[in-house]
């Protein structure tokens, strides 16, 4: 026999479980469906505009989920997606929008330049910087190793 | 047929990339910030050892919509402005990426003016 509290443990223990299964497997199906959406825009793209090159479809796929991620997440329903997702709505590009827009529309309540202007950037700010610094390290290796 | 299978691919690919970010998640209590920061990093570093092009010629938008790709993107253009000067080793980046930044600035901008904030945040 079990008595109640250890068996609010198993069934705690195993609430977790499917828990954990049910976020890795939103997180995997979400995430998939967000990048097949990207897919279909950039295959519209380039039936639409079959002159240009592949790296402005690229560009204007990337500003189509950036606006999508930015207009849900202004409605409120990218982050109750996101509330079962996880990582699923984090790591697409339509996270990195949400990112922006999330504290913009937060700390507008703050002031036009020092709530919304400033703090848009809260999440965005290392992720720029780390990338920016990153791209710059790598292209001046590059070139230095283009020197020889 | 070939197309079914291309979309498969991209939800495969994509699906795994979110799945690995969620597992870092559930086992660690990492940040959503980190999170963001840590795949940007892991796009650029597949970008400059030159691994990138190949998981995208498999996954193509399950790769390049993840914030992965736009690490791969900074250091691609970066990469390509090397050949031509040092000036552009350091601007092509930034220039590569120009087109998304616009986008998430301009849009987080004019929403925030037009939405109101939403009680129930993550």
């Amino acid at each position: 026999m079990i008595d109640s509290k250890q068996y609010q443990e198993y069934v705690h223990q195993n609430a977790q479980k499917s828990n954990e299964w049910l976020t890795l497997t939103l997180a995997f199906v979400i995430g998939g469906i967000i990048c097949m959406i990207g897919q279909g825009f950039s295959d519209l793209y380039a039936y639409l505009f079959p002159k240009w090159e592949q790296k402005d479809v690229a560009t204007l796929t990337s500003i189509t989920m950036i606006f999508l991620g930015s207009f849900f997440t202004g409605l409120g329903w990218y982050d109750k997606l996101g509330a079962y997702a996880g990582a699923g709505t984090i790591i697409p590009i339509t996270g990195f929008a949400n990112s922006v827009v999330s504290p913009a529309i937060e700390f507008r309540k703050e002031g036009i330049v020092f709530g919304t202007m400033a703090k848009m950037f809260l999440v965005a700010g290392p992720i720029i910087v780390s990338g920016v610094g990153v791209s710059v390290a790598v292209g001046i290796i590059y070139y230095i190793i283009g020197l020889f | 047929m070939e197309h079914v299978l291309l979309y498969l691919r991209v939800f495969l690919v994509g699906g795994v990339v979110c799945l690995i970010g969620q597992i870092l998640i559930n086992k660690t209590k990492i940040t959503s910030a980190r999170i963001l920061v840590s795949f940007l990093l892991l796009g650029a570093v597949l970008e400059a050892v030159g691994l990138f092009k190949y998981i995208e010629e498999f996954g193509k938008a399950g790769i390049t919509v993840p914030i992965v790709g736009f690490g791969s993107s900074l250091v691609n253009g970066a990469i390509e402005g090397a050949k031509e000067g040092l000036l552009q080793a350091c601007t092509g980046g930034m220039a590569a990426v120009s087109g998304g930044l616009t986008a998430a600035i301009v849009f987080g901008f004019v929403f925030a003016l037009i939405f109101k904030s939403h009680p129930n945040k993550r």
